[in-house]
């Protein structure tokens, strides 16, 4: 079980919370210029490191805002 | 339980190169390894593992096969892998106590009625075995399902497949091991795979913590762990690591006569050969490498476990542990080319790829043999994700197994 810092409520358990995956992906600025190659990989192309991995949770049992941390995921310890 | 052989395998020192390496000795690894020798003809191969063989998911899953899956595509891979499950004893001369007991799919809601019997009859005309039960039919198959339905979530309704079961997984990987090592094949543990040796955009090699190693092809093996290694190659995949957990009771008196999975509760239960209850659930939403899952999931699968089978309510929990599965967009694994020349990637596979294993060893060893697909494993190719055609499995494999 994860504890989880919102900056808004403070830790809480990882029940309290939806995971919504890589942060910073932001949507494509062009889309018409995209190839094709380009679209899958924004489509279904995601950072997935053993190590640190700035990601969106949300605290959706609690204040329902979404917010970025680093966690490791190579030990779970959250590092920012 | 079965005798083993006298003998498993060597544990040999590396040699400078070899004509295929495969990294990962894991299950699909060491199926590959054994069809490229007994299928190929290629003897001249290494599997190289950072643990120790089979240690991975291979150890770690809960050992379901079936091949009622909705789609064409997938339908032929995991069916071909269920015919050659059907005759694995006799051709590895091992007995991998394969044991065809049926499995069930449990409908809890109308959506879930709907998928199941549409799922029979794309099964049907795949020539695939499925039959569906109705909460009568399903209590006469296996007395202990609570059918009940005035609980929460009651059983609606059924999909069978007869002929799908479970196997001995350990017993799989040391037959898979035994017979490759047998035809030639250098397995080789404790040997990590750190970075690749290229020229230009083709890879020559592979640098591990045993020195460097030359191949004339490279096949990835490594479940979970693709993403790092596709990373040391520099290129990406459409992947992401998840813990998934399992458990497994004490030994009980046989009493669950086949295999039971929900999708919509999410366990999915059966009786091990020497009476342990084994159990699954959920992946963890976020992504790790731990290797250990959050509590909370083993909770909510316990709750859905004892709904469905009140029976349960004094076994107690001996073991619990986690693997790290690789999840795909579309629930299907990746079999094929990857952006470097002469590197072929095998994953994505996620909750459920212990039941391909001899048909993902059967069509990656075709691939690394003639640098081309098989026709099974053709449509699973990496581009699937540039061009659009997915292979949407998250009904039938995401995740009951
Ligand atoms: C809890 C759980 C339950 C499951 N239940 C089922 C089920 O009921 N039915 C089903 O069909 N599937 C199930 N699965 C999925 C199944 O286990 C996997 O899809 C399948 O085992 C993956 O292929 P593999 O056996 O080769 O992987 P693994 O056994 O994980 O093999 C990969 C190997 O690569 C090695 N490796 C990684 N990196 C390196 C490196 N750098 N150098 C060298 N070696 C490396 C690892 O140590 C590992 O041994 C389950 C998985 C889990 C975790
Ligand atoms: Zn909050």
């Amino acid at each position: 079980m994860l504890l989880i810092p919102c900056p808004w409520c403070g830790d809480r358990d990882e029940t309290e919370f939806h995971y919504g995956g890589q942060a910073g992906v932001s949507y494509p600025a062009r889309p018409a210029d995209l190839s094709d190659e380009d679209w899958g990989e924004y489509l279904f192309v995601r950072d997935n490191p053993k190590g640190p991995l700035a990601e969106r949770w949300s605290h959706s049992a609690g204040c329902r805002r979404w917010f970025s941390i680093t966690r490791n995921t190579a030990t779970n310890e959250i590092v920012r | 339980m079965s005798e083993h052989p006298d003998r498993l395998w060597r544990n040999p020192e590396p040699r400078s190169g070899y004509d295929v390496v495969i990294v990962g000795g894991g299950g699909h690894g060491l199926a590959t390894a054994y069809y490229l020798a007994a299928n190929h003809g290629i003897r001249n191969v290494a599997v190289l593992e950072k643990g120790w063989l089979a240690g991975g998911n291979m150890a770690r899953n809960t050992t379901i096969i079936r091949s009622n899956y909705l789609w064409d595509e997938s339908a032929a891979i995991y069916e071909h892998a269920l015919k050659l499950w059907e005759g694995l004893s006799s051709e590895l001369d091992y007995d991998i106590l394969f044991s065809q007991r049926g499995v069930l799919n449990l409908a809890h809601t109308l959506q879930d009625v709907r998928e199941g019997t549409r799922r029979v009859n794309a099964n049907r005309l795949n020539g695939v075995d499925a039959e569906w039960l109705d909460p009568d039919q399903v209590r006469e198959f296996c007395p202990i399902v609570n059918t009940a339905q005035d609980v929460r979530y009651p059983v609606l309704g059924a999909t069978l497949q007869p002929r799908a079961g479970i196997a001995k997984h350990d017993h799989v990987a040391w037959a898979f091991a035994r017979k490759a090592d047998e035809l030639g094949v250098d397995l080789i543990q404790g040997c990590e795979v750190t970075g690749f040796l290229k020229d230009g955009n083709k890879v020559i090699g592979v640098d591990t913590n045993l020195g460097p190693i030359y191949a004339g092809r490279v096949g990835l093996a490594a479940a979970g762990h693709s993403s790092v290694l596709a990373s040391l190659a520099g290129f990406r995949l459409p992947v992401q690591s998840h813990p998934l957990q399992a458990l497994v009771s004490e030994l009980l008196e046989p009493v669950h006569p086949c295999v039971v999975m929900s999708n919509h509760v999410h366990v999915y239960v059966s009786q091990a050969h020497k009476g342990e209850l084994v159990m699954g659930a959920g992946i963890d939403p976020y992504n790790s490498y731990t290797q250990r899952g959050s509590v909370h999931v083993i909770e909510q699968q316990m709750a859905a476990a004892l709904e469905l089978f009140p029976l349960f309510a004094r076994a107690h929990v001996l073991r619990t542990w986690g693997g790290i599965v690789d999840v795909t967009p579309d629930a299907s694994p990746i079999i094929g080319p990857t952006p470097v020349d002469e590197l072929f990637v095998n994953c994505g596979w996620g909750t459920g790829g212990f039941k391909a294993t001899p048909a993902s060893g059967w069509t990656y060893a075709h691939t690394l043999a003639t640098g081309k697909a098989h026709a099974l494993n053709e449509p699973f190719a990496l581009e699937r994700f540039t061009t659009g055609a997915l292979i949407d499995e998250h009904g039938a494999a995401a995740v009951a197994h």
